[in-house]
């Protein structure tokens, strides 16, 4: 277990350098910041000394080594826009989404697998095959689209929940602005994740469907109808249990489709969320809260695929010896 | 009264355009206590018939007609339900591979106390005691720890112990074997085969042992069936067939057995291949490969004979009957 802790330790490390000097590369990229910070007035003397100032024309190396070293002490750079540290400025943000991916994997969770399993055992049914082509559906509309309609319809036409906004609040321990313990922040919870929640599901269901149908073909399914056990011990725990190894796996690699699909979902919605916050740091070319964005978005990335790696390990035995070395 | 009889039994295989016809006007019984073995090569339709007494061919395989009795119960129009109580409860199935038998993600335990628990009300406990005294009686060593191990964990021959173990949980009145020591190499296969057979006999269990190797059958078997393309065309006490086998068939399939007293010869073989569900030649099916086939085999299908406790159905053996009969008529008059 502390081998296989070590080991995706490093690989983290590894995984957080990499992304670190991506967000750091595209600093430069994205237009002067010595124009964004000083406007229009500065003369170019007083222009270039800020640039010598702030370590521009340093070579990109020593640049990033400073970066990098700054990073490593908690310090991300200042917002432009906010004057606030960057990091501060996300992390302020971090709970609205982390609310909003967290309703919708749980809504995912708990439709597409009976949905998946349904789909597989009865392949031939009017409702797999509705289902089937429902998914094909949602999977070749854009989200944008799915959440405009959503806002039409539920928002505009029955008015039944609201279309902006996080609503009210409670916090909670005194770290944490909820929604989730009130009526008006869980309206307003209820379009934007059920965006989220069609964006992801069709994947799912169609991975479990032939997952699992895979799975019953397989010799110990029909030991285990041998052994006349009853159907539904068979396909949700005999089945089922084999069907979500790789589905594990695949459900941890999609937490990043999550995170892009959060950044849409969040501007349609003015959803205060790092989704929202992002899109409005690319339009202020807000550097530093940019590469904030997409260094705690990378580190969100690494923490959930180790979580789903040790989930995996404790479904599945045969990796579990293998993390004891043998 | 038969403990299972199996009459006029058809299965076949429903595709898109046409019925492929996988078994054909099979019949057995098999008392209790009583070992049969089925042989033929593969795609003869063994393993069908193996999985079509509990009623478990694989889609699109279906029993177009005929009848499977367990005593008076009829198998064949049972519901799922009714099916549940006999597998396992009355009929259990040994399969080929133990690699892929048992449930990977689930313990060997769990898999032995959820079939004891889904037939009898018991507590987890009983349940596990019942478990450790099988896999005792299969001598799987250190039991009780195997009992919380994976399937992973244990080799080939241990993990068919263990399958064997499941099936002996509820006392069950036949096993099907299909194939149980194919998978296995050849040391272990010798123990499995062994370990069957006084299981079987100690408990008075009956055996369907299906198998292509008749060394295997002359060892465990009191009565055989060979089997070709779907049918039935020989059956008998194993010791006749082997020794007097009357099928060309099965009189090829056991010149092709490898003997020790002929060194340095050439394996025999029967030219050609098993045809294929959609390919089934007309008449008898083996007339392609028969090196007596006569223009009646071609479009024919041959009765079954008897004599004594066997029963062939072939032209070749049928003509050579009546012959005897005709020189013993003339013997008469004479």
């Amino acid at each position: 277990m502390l081998v296989f802790l070590l080991r995706r330790l490093m690989q983290a490390c590894f995984v957080m350098i990499i992304i670190s000097v991506i967000s750091f590369a595209i600093q430069g990229k994205l237009g002067d910041p010595v124009q964004q910070m000083v406007g229009m007035s500065a003369s170019p003397a007083e222009r270039a000394q800020l640039r010598e100032e702030l370590g521009l024309n340093d070579s990109f190396i020593s640049q990033y080594w400073r970066f990098a070293k700054n990073v490593v002490h908690g310090d991300l750079g200042m917002s432009y826009y906010y004057k606030e540290p960057a990091l501060d400025v996300i992390l302020k943000k971090l709970p609205a989404t982390l609310e909003l991916a967290f309703c919708a994997i749980i809504l995912v969770i708990l439709v597409a697998t009976p949905c998946g399993v349904i789909a597989a055992i009865r392949p031939r049914h009017l409702f797999s095959r509705f289902l089937m082509i429902l998914s094909s559906i949602g999977l070749s509309v854009p989200v944008f689209i799915v959440a405009i309609f959503l806002v039409y319809l539920f928002s505009v036409k029955l008015n039944m929940a609201p279309s902006f906004g996080r609503g009210q609040t409670t916090e909670v321990l005194g770290l944490w602005n909820s929604g989730l313990f009130n009526k008006d922040g869980l309206s307003h919870l209820i379009l934007p994740s059920l965006t989220l929640t069609i964006a992801l599901m069709p994947v799912f269901v169609r991975l479990i469907r032939a997952e699992m149908m895979e799975v019953l073909q397989s010799e110990y399914i029909r030991f285990a109808w041998s052994k006349g056990l009853s159907a539904p011990r068979i396909y949700f725990l005999h089945a089922l249990k084999n069907t979500m190894l790789p589905i594990i796996t695949v459900g941890g690699i999609q937490a990043g489709t999550l995170i892009a699909y959060t950044i849409l979902t969040e501007t349609i919605f003015q959803w205060p969320g790092m989704g929202f916050l992002f899109m409005d740091a690319v339009s202020r070319v807000d550097t530093p809260l940019i590469s904030a964005y997409l260094i705690v978005v990378g580190g969100l990335f690494v923490i959930t695929n180790t979580l789903v790696d040790l989930i995996y390990g404790l479904v599945n035995p045969t990796v579990r010896l293998a993390s004891h070395g043998l | 009264m038969n403990l299972l009889s199996v009459s006029n039994l058809n299965v076949s295989f429903r595709l898109k355009h046409q019925d492929l016809a996988a078994l054909i006007d099979i019949s057995f019984t098999l008392n209790r206590g009583e070992r049969i073995a089925i042989v033929g090569e593969s795609g003869a339709g063994k393993s069908v018939l193996g999985f079509s007494i509990v009623n478990l061919i694989g889609k699109p395989g279906h029993i177009e007609s005929g009848s499977i009795k367990l005593e008076n119960k009829e198998l064949t129009t049972m519901n799922l339900r009714q099916l549940q109580e006999v597998r396992g409860k009355r009929i259990a199935m040994i399969f080929q591979d133990p690699m892929m038998t048992l449930n990977p993600v689930i313990t060997i335990g769990d898999q032995l106390v959820e079939t004891i628990r889904s037939h009898t009300k018991i507590s987890y406990k009983d349940a596990r005691n019942i478990a450790i005294e099988k896999l005792h009686h299969v001598q799987i060593s250190s039991a009780e720890k195997r009992f919380y191990q994976y399937p992973h964990e244990l080799s080939g021959g241990m993990r068919q112990r263990v399958i064997i173990a499941s099936v002996l949980l509820l006392n069950p009145d036949i096993i099907i074997a299909d194939e149980p020591t194919t998978a296995l190499d050849v040391t272990i296969q010798a123990e499995i085969l062994q370990l069957l057979l006084t299981i079987c006999r100690d408990n008075g269990v009956a055996l369907v042992l299906i198998s292509h190797d008749l060394g295997v059958v002359s060892k465990v078997a009191e009565r055989t069936l060979v089997m070709y393309a779907g049918r039935v065309v020989e059956e008998g006490p194993t010791l006749e067939i082997i020794n007097d086998p009357q099928h060309p068939y099965t009189q090829g399939l056991l010149n092709a057995l490898p003997q020790m007293t002929l060194p340095g010869q050439r394996l025999n073989q029967i030219k050609g291949n098993m045809p294929s569900l959609a390919e089934r030649p007309t008449g008898c099916a083996f007339h392609p490969r028969c090196p007596y086939a006569t223009p009646r085999c071609k479009q024919e299908q041959p009765g079954f004979i008897h004599s004594g406790e066997s029963s062939v159905a072939c032209f070749m053996v049928e003509d050579m009957l009546s012959e005897f009969a005709d020189q013993s008529d003339q013997e008469v008059n004479e």
